[in-house]
């Protein structure tokens, strides 16, 4: 095992269990690798790159309830930038393209590049395209840091519906994220 | 938005999650169908009323034993499929012996009977409705588990709606199996594994349509 693959997990077992300081740790450095993984094979379409790294982050962030620990997370996180990136690629119809083998799955933790440069797209901009039942509560609890309760006074919403709506939100965002590239997304 | 403030905010609030939640989802869809395709084996086709004397023959077994036993390779399958990273590997042979095991009586029996009762062993009374039949009596099953593979992960899609099929289809013959009078191998080995391989072909034709997250 890795050292960063033994670092991150247990920053994003200790993430799933609760701790949000120790998941924020975790997505900074699962950004970095991913920057670094994605860069080297979208080489010819620099600007895409934080683009995806985002769309890798929010659905990693969506699916997180699908790790689990008896499993490698560089299988899990690979498994699923390997997955977005071929929908970029489709979507692109560059199949013929692709000369980089895709599944050695240990290279996605071999290298970090820290540097984060802003994404083309502008995913505050997505933001406001949902609806609010969706929207409030992911600008006041995620963006915010308000309590869930907070924001149910607040937005004069149910606690669970603030819950929903935050799930819901994130997920439409990653849906809408996979729009974007255009095609067949 | 700037990669970091999107990292900020999706660590902000509650992060915690339930665990094993592949397992478990997939388990409430198959609690979830099964009453159903039970209510439409009694509202619709009825229980076979020799059901328990049939208790005492070993091919009433086999022939719910079997399915069950490919529905439960399904379900390890479908619940590791929904997971990214994670193969299905063994599973799959989980599937295919039962359905080798059955072709292989049939192939005895086949050879065993005479000539004039092999095409009557073969067919039965009810081959007509018997795949249809398997096949809407997966279809609770079968929705519920694509329903619950829309909330988890599957990277490959096919692969995941084929094994979702092979549960629904195994859940579907082996509750058909009360209804059904037939009890010979070569039956068996025709009609039931058609009836469980057209929710395995349609979950696989479905999987890359449905499940894109």
């Amino acid at each position: 095992m890795s050292d960063a693959e033994a670092a991150l997990r247990s920053l994003f077992l200790r993430g799933l269990a609760g701790d949000a300081k120790a998941y924020r740790e975790f997505l900074q450095k699962l950004s970095a690798h991913l920057r670094a993984f994605l860069g080297k094979r979208l080489f010819g379409w620099p600007d895409e790159v934080e683009d995806l790294v985002q769309e890798c982050l929010l659905a990693m962030h969506n699916q997180r309830h699908t790790y689990q620990s008896d499993q490698p997370l560089t299988a899990w996180v690979h498994a699923i930038a390997r997955y977005k990136m071929i929908d970029l690629l489709r979507a692109k119809s560059v199949r013929e393209d692709l000369h980089d083998p895709l599944d050695d799955d240990l290279a996605v933790f071999a290298a970090s590049a820290e540097e984060a440069s802003d994404a083309r797209r502008d995913l505050g901009g997505l933001l406001d395209t949902l609806p609010e039942r969706q929207r409030l509560p992911i600008v006041h609890v995620k963006i915010q840091g308000l309590s869930v309760a907070e924001t149910a006074s607040l937005t004069g919403m149910s606690e669970s519906a603030v819950k929903v709506g935050i799930h819901r939100g994130l997920k439409a965002l990653a849906a809408r994220f996979g729009h974007g590239w255009g095609g067949a997304a | 938005m700037k990669t970091d403030d999107l990292v900020a905010m999706l660590a902000t609030g509650d992060v915690a999650v339930p665990r094993r939640s592949a397992s478990r989802r997939i388990g409430w869809a198959v609690s979830a169908g099964l009453p159903v395709s039970l209510f439409i084996l009694f509202a619709d086709y009825g229980m076979r009323r020799d059901i328990v004397q049939a208790m005492f023959w070993p091919m009433f077994w086999v022939k719910v034993l079997f399915p069950l036993c490919i529905a439960a390779a399904g379900f390890v399958a479908v619940q590791r499929l929904a997971r990214p990273g994670v193969e299905a590997r063994g599973a799959w042979w989980g599937a295919a012996l039962p359905v080798l095991g059955v072709w292989a009586l049939a192939v005895i029996a086949w050879f065993t009977v005479p000539m004039e009762e092999r095409m009557p062993s073969l067919m039965g009374q009810s081959w007509r409705i018997c795949a249809l039949s398997i096949g809407l009596m997966a279809l609770p099953v079968f929705a519920a588990t694509m329903a619950a593979l829309k909330g988890l992960a599957p990277t490959r899609p096919a692969l995941a709606g084929a094994a979702a099929g092979a549960l629904a289809g195994g859940v579907g013959a082996s509750v058909y199996a009360l209804h059904c009078m037939e009890l010979t191998a070569p039956f068996l080995a025709v009609w039931y594994v058609s009836g469980i391989a057209v929710p395995v072909l349609v979950g696989a034709l479905l999987g890359p349509r449905l499940l894109r997250w």
